[in-house]
């Protein structure tokens, strides 16, 4: 027996392009243990994942919108909520703790004026703490986008962050 | 000639990407032939960027943490072979022993070849050993070969590695799961897993521990050596596919996997046929979504079906029931990298390094404290001090070594008084910390060993699957006495607690997630007990990192009254007039330390 609720529900109500992840469902819809990937895909481009959105993969791929929400919610990378346009993952890596990334922490949420999660005011940034980016040898590390600072420092981690915005504005 | 950068995600951090592109521009302008490339890191992350130039004679010079103005010395090198401006950034000869001296298996190509270019590899006897396999070996025979070595798992437990092969190998063939299990109202079946005889391949790259990259090292730096490891894998236990599950935060070392698959394929060591045989074998990737415990073979396996990442009993194992119920062999990227040199070499020259329990060598991700960080690979056999002292440099800022953390959450933390404990799996063992996946976290006299217990305990709190009561909700009860304790508010009887809970915690989970979970504190106390009972009974943290617990006062005899400190304060703590010692009132105090930042004179004292 399976479930179908949801399957009502109009993403048309939302302004949601599904159209976007059209050739990811045609491609995996009917691979069995793609649900992962699919969500990988939709968070990739539409940045997070929307409710309806994860009821939408759910009628899609035909599984139970309880799992989709399960599997969404046990793994750290999944963001129910909108992020900032950059999305800074500050390593908090034993490495890291141990040469002082709970400063950098501080560096970045009186800089942004932001709480872990949160978007700063200018919409360019969030930040997430992580558990390790696998650069030790750097540490205090972040990651923004696919480039990698190391060797920050409360100060460093400042002119970073400026030079992101100086960019984006 | 020849010139070379060091461009792993260490590399690129340090600004390796630039001095590759001015170099690239600078020999074009030269007009003279020599190619710039690329290859992963060497190991020596506190060195980069690291430039090596091949000259016509055959001389390698190294030149380290180059940055921008020293590429033009660079160049002049390249152009004259004369000594050169950049004779500043070359390489000193203590940290070319440093690299030189160390026994590279795993490691052998990494920072040498050119990761995106299977020729590199090819030119280094790449490929050598599974062609040895196909054409002269049956798989028995390559099973054989393994358990000569003695190999042991690198992801952490040591398993042998020749055992896992031989039970997949042996293992029945699965019949299709029953068509009214529950699993099958969901989860449908594109057919590729049906066949009756599939077997597995998976290579664990979920390198979730705290303070280890070597896995991340390996796919950058020599992607085909884990392939081929993979390849020889299949071979032993009849598989025609094979995963890779790499976590996503290592996104250039998911591309250079991709490209080296892609490369393997066109070469023809990858797909249908191999070496002209019937054995045909390729590979997938599989990105991680960011969960610790998916480390774990059966969670992992959960992951790969899409599910949450939840381990489940054992047995069946996944040799017997793996991914889709299929008979399936994992190990994790350093094993594989090590298993093309057990074949070409053979198994007794592996087990001739090493001690008697733990054969090979091991690669330690040095960090935390340490003057040489980096990636280092020594033979089983060596003592932690040969590795802080020796290829390791040294404590940074010349602190004092207080002790190393080994084996990341699931591990423990070794005194300096246990700093010749021999690097075994056994001997690691007795210490109470394990071998682990070769995070070597080094702490100095600024490290609280209270506040690491209570980092390990939040990590494991986070990233506890939920299964078990005893890991769910335990772990979360010591991390609520810890962050007490360094909180200020330890109370009588808190050691006891948690060293009661940590015995139910160890005792009541089904995976190695909960069962190791209280291994961080279980060694803290045993080596560090008086700094708990600092913590709880004197209100103290003598490593000065537990702020609740700290006095922020300053010297009337060393304050000149600069006023840096008052205006460094934002909570109006500090009072004085100018030129004069100044006063920091207790009440106002919030601790955050901003004072001792900015204070020039040493004047603040913190106890």
């Amino acid at each position: 027996m399976s479930c179908d609720c949801g399957n009502n529900l109009k993403i048309s109500d939302s302004d949601i392009d599904v159209s976007l992840l059209e050739p990811t469902l045609v491609k995996y819809a009917d691979v069995s243990g793609s649900l992962i990937t699919i969500l990988q895909k939709a968070q990739d481009l539409y940045g997070y994942l929307p409710a309806d959105l994860l009821m939408y993969i759910s009628r899609r791929i035909g599984v139970k919108p309880a799992k989709v929400m399960g599997v969404v919610s046990f793994y750290t990378q999944f963001r129910t909520k909108p992020a900032g346009k950059n999305l800074i993952l500050l390593c908090q890596g034993t490495a890291c703790h141990v040469n002082g990334s709970a400063d950098i922490e501080d560096a970045i949420r009186e800089c942004l004026k932001i709480e872990e999660g949160e978007i700063s005011d200018d919409g360019l940034f969030t930040y997430n703490n992580v558990a390790c980016l696998g650069c030790c040898s750097l540490a205090p590390a972040m990651m923004i986008g696919d480039k990698t600072y190391g060797n920050l420092t409360k100060k460093s981690t400042v002119e970073v962050l400026e030079s992101i915005a100086k960019e984006e504005s | 000639m020849k010139i070379s950068v060091g461009r792993g995600s260490c590399g690129n951090a340090a600004g390796a990407g630039e001095i590759f592109e001015l170099l690239e521009n600078g020999v074009a302008a030269l007009g003279v032939d020599c190619p710039v490339s690329v290859v992963g890191c060497i190991g020596a992350c506190y060195l980069e960027p690291i430039v090596n130039v091949l000259s016509r004679n055959g001389e390698t010079r190294t030149f380290v943490k180059v940055t921008p103005d020293a590429v033009a010395g660079i160049l002049q090198y390249v152009a004259s072979s004369q000594q050169s401006a950049a004779a500043a950034f070359e390489i000193s000869p203590k940290d070319l022993e440093n690299i030189e001296t160390q026994q590279r298996i795993a490691l052998r190509n990494c920072g040498i070849i050119d990761p995106e270019n299977i020729d590199d590899y090819v030119a280094r006897e790449g490929y050598a050993a599974i062609e040895k396999c196909v054409k002269t070996m049956t798989p028995e025979q390559v099973i054989e070969e393994m358990k000569l070595s003695g190999l042991g798992g690198r992801g952490g437990a040591g398993f042998p590695t020749w055992f896992k092969w031989n039970a997949a190998r042996q293992a029945e063939p699965a019949p299709f799961p029953r068509s009214d299990s529950c699993e099958q109202t969901s989860a449908r079946h594109d057919g590729s897993h049906k066949a009756l005889n599939k077997k597995y391949i998976i290579c664990n790259a979920d390198e979730g521990d705290p303070g280890a990259f070597m896995d991340r090292a390996v796919i950058e730096g020599d992607p085909h050596a884990m392939i081929e490891g993979m390849l020889i894998a299949a071979y032993a236990i009849g598989s025609d596919e094979g995963i890779v599950y790499v976590r996503a935060e290592y996104p250039l070392a998911i591309v250079r996997l991709e490209k080296a698959l892609e490369q393997a394929r066109t070469m023809g060591f990858l797909g249908n046929n191999l070496f002209g045989s019937d054995f045909s074998f390729d590979i997938r990737i599989k990105a991680g979504a960011g969960a610790f415990v998916c480390g774990e073979e059966t969670a992992l396996i959960a992951s790969l079906e899409g599910e949450r990442g939840m381990p489940r009993l054992k047995p069946p194992f996944p040799a017997q029931k793996g991914y889709w119920q299929k008979p399936s062999n994992i190990n994790n990227v350093e094993t594989f990298a090590n298993v093309p040199w057990i074949i070409r070499n053979g198994g007794e020259a592996f087990a001739a390094i090493g001690t008697e329990n733990s054969k090979g060598t091991k690669v330690f991700a040095l960090t935390g404290k340490i003057a040489n960080g980096g990636l280092v690979e020594v033979p089983m056999g060596q003592t932690i001090r040969d590795v802080v002292y020796g290829v390791g440099g040294g404590i940074k800022d010349g602190k004092n070594f207080k002790a190393v953390q080994l084996g990341g959450p699931s591990g423990g933390c070794i005194p300096a008084e246990l700093i010749d404990t021999v690097i075994d799996y056994k001997a690691l063992a007795e210490t109470g910390a394990i071998m682990g996946s070769g995070g070597m976290v080094v702490m100095d006299e600024s490290t609280c060993m209270v506040d690491m217990a209570r980092f390990f305990l939040d990590f494991t709190c986070k990233e506890s699957c939920g299964k078990c009561t005893h890991c769910r909700i335990g772990t979360r009860r010591m991390l609520e006495i810890l962050e007490r304790i360094c909180g200020g508010d330890g109370r009588e009887g808190d050691i006891e607690l948690l060293s009661d809970l940590a015995e139910q915690i160890k005792e009541g989970s089904l995976c190695a997630l909960g069962q190791t979970a209280p291994n961080p504190v279980l060694t803290t106390l045993r080596y560090f007990r008086n700094e708990y009972e600092d913590h709880i009974l004197r209100k103290k943290c003598t490593a000065r990192q537990c702020k609740p617990l700290l006095t922020y006062t300053i010297i009337p005899e060393k304050c000149v009254g600069c006023t840096l400190c008052v205006r460094a304060c934002a909570f109006g703590a500090i009072s004085g007039e100018v030129r004069k010692p100044h006063m920091i009132e207790q009440e106002k105090c919030t601790k955050c330390g901003a004072c001792v930042a900015a204070c020039k004179f040493d004047a603040i004292e913190v106890v």
